[in-house]
């Protein structure tokens, strides 16, 4: 810790460096290291790397979980008191002002999505955490009889935990309604959103326009970007299914979620919703032909590992 | 039918708006100069661009929109896309005749939206210039970057480089609207070359000229390339995502894509 230090504080003072530093931190540094890194750095990260202690152990007997958080609320605290002092002193310098952000491997260890998430929402409840970044688990040390071996990164996985992410931080979604004991992996067919609403017919059909901004974002096929509009917009007329579509909303998956007062049209004809339709039946609709392929192709594969 | 003319300049639309109010009139076509005609029309009127003008009928739209909302028209203006004169015309007649507040939010408006999404694509792209400009050392320390946008975005990204580099003389030009910035490390001043031949870099690739190149400047280039090789995870390629990332017109000027 004392080198990175040294290089980020070179970096800034020696070679006038005026870019973006994201400094990776060693767990268990010592405070008076972090507070001379924070003041160079624009953010710090501490790895998780796993969420429950004792697989950390297991995989890394001289971590622990005090050495992560430990250094991870010094570095709150620092920010944190850092805001005030610039309230009285605009030109106090400045203390990690990108942040906190950290990283958790996926798949390396025997956590379900459900341990990940529910440790990442922790996370968010620090004002300072930015990001939790996840992982997908490559086998590198494949002599190491702890770790699996794997033939491929979980880059599904990895994508769903990041679409998770997404509806905790953007979608006003909790962490319990994306999983629960029922629920502790992620489906990896269908994303996370379209999942809930799979699970969740009572919420539809959501009505464009008399909805709160919160229900518009529970659409599956409907973003941020397209709810603010369509909130922003219902103020000068009323929403039509053609307005969506122009807005960039995905009518192939939204159709079966929506009212838009009005009785047919080119997008929604004929009127099947979620409720006339049954979630069970209305789900092999909304998986995408390149996700069977994929599905039949792991089926192939795993039909000729027998054979061996 | 009605059709108006104008010069192609964001102050020429602008009058045309003033006109076809201060005429009573709505013309259903708004043409650039060199466009050509369409069928039935009469006689067009010629609009004469005059700053007061336009000034008067930009002081009116303030009125009506919020900051963003004449940010939104400023940076779409920038997108110099020939499609987006009609619709951008509409929008500010629009304002005028129905004379609500905050219609750039009015998304379900054809026009409106056709604004909106101009002003997105030249957004996307000034961030893309502020990660894919990439700078070559000159003898005299001074640092060349080519570039050549879609949209005219250089105006958008001069204060990022400017705040990002401010201890070092710097040049962006570019290639294809014939002008570029030049920072002294005070103050950042437009510029265009009389003689775009005699220029000391080749302005198809970017590459500055053996003779002018800083010394080690070759030797960073090369260290960029092998870092660039060298960040790559096998395990994790994705040349679908990489691609629409970092799209081909784009390669031509950077470093790690012409070895």
């Amino acid at each position: 810790m004392e080198r990175l230090t040294a290089i980020v504080r070179d970096l800034r003072t020696v070679h006038r460096f005026n870019g973006y530093i994201h400094l990776k931190t060693i767990p268990g540094a010592s405070q008076e290291l972090l507070q001379e890194a924070g003041r160079y750095a624009d953010r710090m990260s501490i790895n998780i790397e796993i969420p429950k202690e004792e697989s950390l152990k297991a995989l890394a007997p001289e971590k622990d979980h005090k050495s992560i958080f430990l250094p991870m609320s010094q570095i709150q605290q620092g920010v944190l008191e850092n805001k005030e002092d610039r309230k009285k002193f605009r030109h106090a310098p400045r203390f990690v002002p990108a942040g906190q952000s950290t990283q958790m491997i996926v798949g390396a260890t025997a956590e379900t999505d459900k341990d990940i998430l529910m440790m990442s929402n922790a996370m968010y409840q620090q004002p300072t955490m930015r990001r939790v970044y996840y992982s997908g688990y490559v086998s590198v040390n494949t002599y190491d009889p702890r770790l699996p071996v794997l033939k491929q990164p979980p880059l599904v996985r990895e994508n769903r935990l990041y679409q998770a992410d997404w509806l905790m931080r953007f979608y006003h979604f909790k962490v319990e309604e994306i999983v629960d004991d029922a629920h502790a992996h992620l489906d990896l067919d269908v994303d996370p959103k379209l999942g809930w609403a799979l699970r969740h017919p009572e919420f539809f059909p959501v009505d464009i326009n008399s909805a709160s901004y919160e229900d518009i974002l529970r659409v599956p096929g409907i973003g941020v970007k397209s709810a603010v509009l369509i909130v922003n917009s219902r103020r000068f007329n009323r929403i039509t299914s053609y307005h969506l579509k122009k807005m960039g909303v995905v009518m192939k998956k939204a159709k079966y979620f929506i009212t838009c007062g009005e009785l047919t049209s080119a997008f929604s004809q004929p009127i099947v919703g979620i409720n006339e339709l049954r979630p069970d039946r209305l789900r092999p609709l909304l998986i995408s032909k390149a996700q069977q392929k994929r599905a039949a192709a792991e089926q192939q594969l795993s039909l000729d590992f027998k054979d061996e | 039918m009605n059709v108006y003319i104008f010069d192609n300049t964001l102050d020429g639309l602008l009058t045309a708006v003033f006109d076809s109010f201060f005429l009573k009139q709505q013309p259903e076509y708004l043409l650039a100069e060199g466009e050509q005609l369409p069928m039935f029309a009469d006689e067009p009127h010629r609009v004469v661009t005059d700053s007061e003008k336009a000034e008067r009928v930009w002081k009116g739209l303030e009125k009506y929109l919020s900051k963003e909302g004449m940010h939104m028209i400023s940076v779409s203006w920038l997108s110099e896309e020939r499609t987006l004169n009609q619709p951008l015309f509409n929008m500010i007649c629009k304002v005028f005749r129905l004379k609500v507040k905050g219609l750039e939010r009015n998304a379900s408006d054809p026009d409106v939206l056709e604004v909106r999404n101009s002003c997105r694509r030249v957004l996307h792209e000034q961030l893309r210039m502020k990660q894919f400009i990439r700078f070559q050392k000159a003898k005299d320390g001074t640092y060349l970057a080519v570039v050549s946008p879609d949209h005219n975005v250089l105006p958008l990204i001069i204060d990022h480089f400017q705040d990002r580099f401010n201890d070092q003389p710097w040049i962006i030009y570019d290639a294809k609207r014939h002008y570029g910035y030049y920072y002294d490390g005070k103050t950042v001043i437009r510029v265009t070359f009389e003689d775009e031949a005699s220029v000391p870099f080749d302005l198809s690739n970017g590459k500055m000229d053996a003779d002018v190149l800083s010394e080690n400047d070759k030797l960073f280039q090369d260290l960029w390339r092998t870092y660039f090789k060298a960040i790559c995870i096998k395990e994790r390629m994705n040349p679908k995502k990489q691609l629409s990332d970092m799209p081909r017109r784009y390669w031509k000027y950077m470093t790690e894509k012409n070895g």
